[in-house]
């Protein structure tokens, strides 16, 4: 891999982390509003 | 197929989900959950509208993975990110798969189990009775795959009543007959690479005349079917008359086109200007169904 390469590799993986990181934090903030409202029926 | 040693981008992945139909799929979804009687948590309703979406993409991921290389064979889908190496074909697989799975438990869990149930038929339905299996096997293909864009209406409904009755069986039917007048126009003035990839699409099969016929034919069914939601009483005044217009422009649109042959040098102007209206005829009536139902509430 050159070092271009491999700059590219990190951002791409970088990237993909923040994406994936803001997808569970949006599933856990979207389960706990789904239990409050569950356990309020 | 070229591989690649650097990991996909976040928005191929994306880009497998098919957003630009997502969107109509989202907007129906929310329509069939707006206009069902009863109240569903905004939380709820917002879980349900993205368990379709989610369901929506992950079927979209798999007919992708499924259809790589004829994609590959075709002008308007040769830059997606599997024919061009962008990703890995079991990434595209495993992605859908993901998403597939965690729609329908999220739906089961949050939601109702009935809606769970019919929304894992309807990514069924479109990955594998449609995409694997009769796609590539009849000219019916798009009457068919028109039953996988007519669930999310279906669902959004089950999430709110939790039951199958006729009112969201009658807006699946509308999506479902609109489907065919809608690409079948397209088809018609825009040539496509179906036949070289081995994809037996009507105009190409059936011929030009046929397809012209079959598009007023569906157009003149999809009048009467659109106006029975009010017919049977599901609906009020505003629906009723959205409908009555709206279906009504759709047939004299698809007049012209029925019964006329393109010409050499045509524009296909009535063609073009049957699909444009097609798509708007969609949102309106789905619009007016749920401002009816907001009114009647």
């Amino acid at each position: 891999m050159t070092p271009e390469e491999e700059v590219e590799f990190k951002r791409r993986r970088r990237q993909r982390n923040n994406v994936i990181g803001l997808v569970l934090a949006g599933f856990v903030i979207l389960f706990y509003l789904i239990t409050i409202v569950r356990m309020g029926d | 197929m070229a591989s690649t040693p650097l990991p996909a981008e976040w928005r191929d992945f994306f880009a497998l989900t098919k957003p630009r139909v997502m969107s109509l799929v989202v907007f129906t979804g929310l329509a069939g959950l707006l206009a069902a009687p009863g109240t569903i948590h905004p939380v709820l309703g917002f879980t349900a509208v993205l368990c379709i979406a989610m369901g929506a993409g992950g079927a979209a991921a798999l007919n992708q993975w499924w259809e790589a290389d004829i994609d590959a064979k075709m002008k308007r889908t040769a830059g997606r990110p599997l024919p061009q190496g962008r990703l890995r074909r079991q990434d595209a697989r495993d992605f859908g798969m993901l998403l597939a799975g965690a729609s329908v438990f999220v739906m089961l869990v949050a939601i109702h189990w009935l809606a769970a149930v019919v929304l894992a038929f309807s990514i069924f339905y479109y990955a594998v009775i449609y995409t694997m299996w009769l796609k590539p096997r009849t000219p019916q293909n798009i009457v068919i795959g028109g039953g996988a864009g007519a669930f999310p209406p279906l669902i959004g409904w089950i999430a709110v009543t939790g039951e199958i009755t006729a009112m969201p069986l009658l807006l699946f039917a509308i999506i479902f007959i609109w489907t065919p007048p809608h690409f079948w126009a397209l088809a018609l003035f825009v040539k496509t690479d179906y036949a070289e990839a081995g994809i037996p699409m009507m105009p190409v099969v059936a011929g030009e005349k046929s397809t012209r016929r079959q598009v007023l034919a569906y157009a003149v069914l999809l009048f009467a079917i659109s106006l029975l939601p009010w017919v049977i009483g599901g609906t009020g005044m505003i629906y009723g008359i959205a409908a009555l217009v709206l279906s009504a422009l759709f047939v004299a649109l698809s007049v012209p086109v029925g019964l006329r042959m393109a010409q050499p040098e045509d524009r296909m102007q009535p063609e073009k200007r049957l699909f444009g209206y097609s798509v708007i005829y969609l949102f309106a009536l789905f619009t007016a169904l749920v401002a009816d139902r907001m009114v009647l509430s």
